[in-house]
């Protein structure tokens, strides 16, 4: 994974003592408020409900056992003992002090971690695949590419006081692990004719309170003109981008308004005036960021085939394990395994201290110290034997993080929603609890098969609802929650948004009409084979609506 | 007219804090000053306004709250969440909101 260098390391610690101070002057008071709040944010710390909260970024997800265990220490010293990871790729804590702020920062910048750009109207976190350097059907590894976007990004002194804050996504597979199309970009990477490295383009994707769809700008983008055409487009959307109204500023506003052909003709104007400058990637450097990203070396473990067969055989508690969490690594005695952070009734995405620690040592001992962070609220380990799958799912039953569940129905995605998050107007942890606890039994869930319920508690969608197969949106109706559910979203290669079917529920009534939703789908597949999602783009919503609403008046909103 | 409080969250660490009658910023929702006339109200504004000019709170309002049998609570949720915490069990220990005293 990426080193920082000498630069890196004096850039986040001068990024730490200039915020030492800057808290400094706000608890004396020399620095009001107003003059406070955008600093803090480019540092990470929001206000929410109860405390201050600070995201720490995760650049790409990717995380080594050493930076892992700091993230427990800072849940442990700092905090309640626990984190959140986030739809990001990123981990949030809820409730640090502000004056500890600048010591917990600088504790990260040790294990070159900061909360740089993890807020403000700027270029945040790049995400990645999180089956990067792993998985069986890539082209080629999307984190290089990441790290070369994070560098450029960082502080870029033209694109720090963009019109809104702007997400960019890259995968390196067909298979779009990465929601590339509701991202701002979306980069994927693939091969043309004549093997050469590039990316298909994505813009305009997004999610919130208008969630659209990308539009494919660019078939095929040479890797030595990433920066450069990037830049063009943030060079479009900064001087045409809508700044007077903060819900139309987004990129997506841009492209739906001024039409993507037109868009992507002035991208190119821009680009042709930078694709030969300084902008332009070396090969060398390509070559230089990619040798960070190289996979350890696997050896054969061959003997991993057998011993596999064997425990499988003996505890199917353990098979079942294998079979939903672990999937085929590029090395055939290998395979990724999910550690899924949704334990039946628990919280989506929380992890306590211990936790953190427990994969860590996994990690070191067993996965060549790599951890990934996925953007559903799991956490990964991209290289392992299958020959250490066993002790493995040993030491997570211990640490309470062995549940069988990658992409059933529990795997629930689900913002903070209004237990904590000042922008939320109903709960979202509650219903995923109630969720995930109706439909918790392995068998029922196996039964039902793939199916992702994602849920936010306000329309600003960091519970990725549009994208759920089913999505749940709480709302604030006459004082109380009210939960409208969206039918048939996608957040990959097919990427679709959820159509809404109807009038909202209660949250006392909100899981009986998932399950009344669910045995709709098991009613009507044509088989075992057909997902919900596949069930749902056969049939459409009418037969969802007719079990939900009788067919009746009272589905109007 | 509704009785209302005045709550904030403390510059230092941002824990949520409400008025009380001494003119102290307390923890506890239960011991706020409750306003039960305007100008008691704008009282409660203009101190809200000087503590945050003064840098001991940021984020003040004023908030409807009822009583029901000796006990305050806000009419809206989301205070009833800021007063008691996360609805929700969230670490080792803490039961949040998820006890008996909470009625959604």
């Amino acid at each position: 994974m990426y080193r920082y260098d000498e630069f890196d390391h004096a850039f986040v610690s001068s990024r730490v003592e200039q915020f030492r101070d800057q808290v400094e002057r706000r608890l004396s008071g020399e620095l009001a408020e107003d003059a406070f709040k955008p600093l803090r944010l480019m540092n990470g710390v929001y206000l929410q409900l109860h405390a201050y909260m600070l995201r720490v970024a995760i650049p790409y997800g990717t995380l080594s056992s050493r930076q892992m265990r700091m993230l427990a220490h800072v849940a442990r010293k700092y905090d309640r003992g626990y984190g959140h990871f986030t739809t990001r790729q990123n981990i949030q804590y809820n409730w640090p002090r502000l004056s500890d702020t600048p010591d917990i920062l600088d504790e990260l910048a040790s294990v070159e971690m900061h909360a740089l750009q993890t807020s403000g109207n700027c270029i945040r976190n790049v995400t990645a695949d999180h089956f990067a350097g792993a998985a069986a059907d890539e082209v080629a590894d999307p984190r290089p590419y990441a790290e070369i976007l994070r560098q450029w990004s960082s502080v870029h002194p033209e694109f720090s006081f963009l019109p809104r804050k702007f997400k960019i996504a890259v995968t390196g597979a067909e298979r779009d692990r990465a929601a590339i199309q509701v991202h701002d970009i979306g980069l994927h990477l693939k091969k043309d004719e004549n093997g050469r490295i590039g990316f298909a383009v994505y813009v305009g994707g997004g999610q919130g309170r208008t969630p659209m769809i990308a539009k494919k700008i660019r078939d095929f983008l040479p890797e030595e003109d990433l920066l450069s055409y990037t830049t063009a487009i943030m060079r479009v959307y900064n001087l045409h981008g809508r700044r007077d109204n903060k819900y139309k500023a987004r990129i997506k506003i841009l492209v739906h308004e001024t039409g993507a052909e037109e868009l992507s003709r002035q991208v190119e104007v821009e680009f042709a005036a930078l694709k030969d400058t300084e902008l332009k990637l070396p090969e060398t450097d390509i070559q230089s960021i990619s040798t960070y990203f190289a996979p350890p070396a696997l050896e054969p473990r061959a003997e991993g085939w057998e011993s596999l067969a064997r425990w499988k055989k003996t505890d199917p508690e353990f098979s079942r394990w294998v079979h939903q969490n672990v999937q085929p690594h590029k090395h055939p005695d290998y395979g990724m395994v999910t550690i899924s952070l949704k334990p039946i009734g628990g919280i989506p995405g929380d992890a306590t201290d211990a936790q953190m620690e427990a994969v860590a040592d996994i990690a070191e001992e067993y996965a060549f110290d790599e951890i990934r962070v996925s953007h559903e609220q799991n956490l990964i380990l991209p290289h392992v034997a299958l020959a250490d799958l066993e002790p493995i799912y040993r030491a997570l039953v211990v640490a309470g993080l062995a549940t069988a569940n990658a992409g059933l129905i529990t795997d629930i995605i689900a913002c903070p929603g209004l237990d904590y998050c000042a922008l939320a107007n109903a709960r979202s942890i509650p219903v995923a609890q109630e969720i995930s606890n109706r439909f918790g039994a392995p068998e029922r869930q196996a039964e039902i098969g793939e199916l992702k319920i994602k849920i936010s508690g306000c329309i600003n969608a960091c519970g990725h609802h549009h994208v759920g197969h089913i999505g749940l949106l709480g709302v604030e109706k006459k004082g109380a929650e009210l939960y409208q559910i969206t039918l048939g979203g996608s957040g990959d290669e097919n990427t679709s948004i959820g159509e809404i079917i109807g009038r909202g529920f209660e949250p006392e009534k909100v899981t009986d009409a998932i399950e009344t939703i669910v045995d709709t789908y098991l009613g009507l597949r044509n088989d075992k084979s057909e997902t919900f999602l596949e069930a749902y783009r056969r049939v459409g919503p009418q037969p969802f609506k007719e079990a939900l609403y009788g067919g009746s008046a009272q589905e109007a909103a | 007219m509704v009785n209302k409080v005045l709550t904030a969250n403390r510059l230092s660490d941002g824990i949520s804090v409400w008025l009380d009658a001494s003119g102290n910023w307390v923890e506890s929702l239960q011991q706020a000053f409750i306003a039960r006339h305007a100008e008691a109200v704008t009282a409660l504004e203009a101190t809200g306004k000087v503590a945050f000019d003064d840098n001991k709170v940021v984020d003040a309002n004023v908030v409807d709250v009822e009583e029901v049998n000796g006990t305050l609570r806000p009419l809206r949720m989301r205070e009833r969440i800021r007063a008691e915490g996360p609805s929700i069990p969230y670490a080792a220990g803490y039961n949040g909101l998820a006890g008996p005293n909470f009625a959604a």
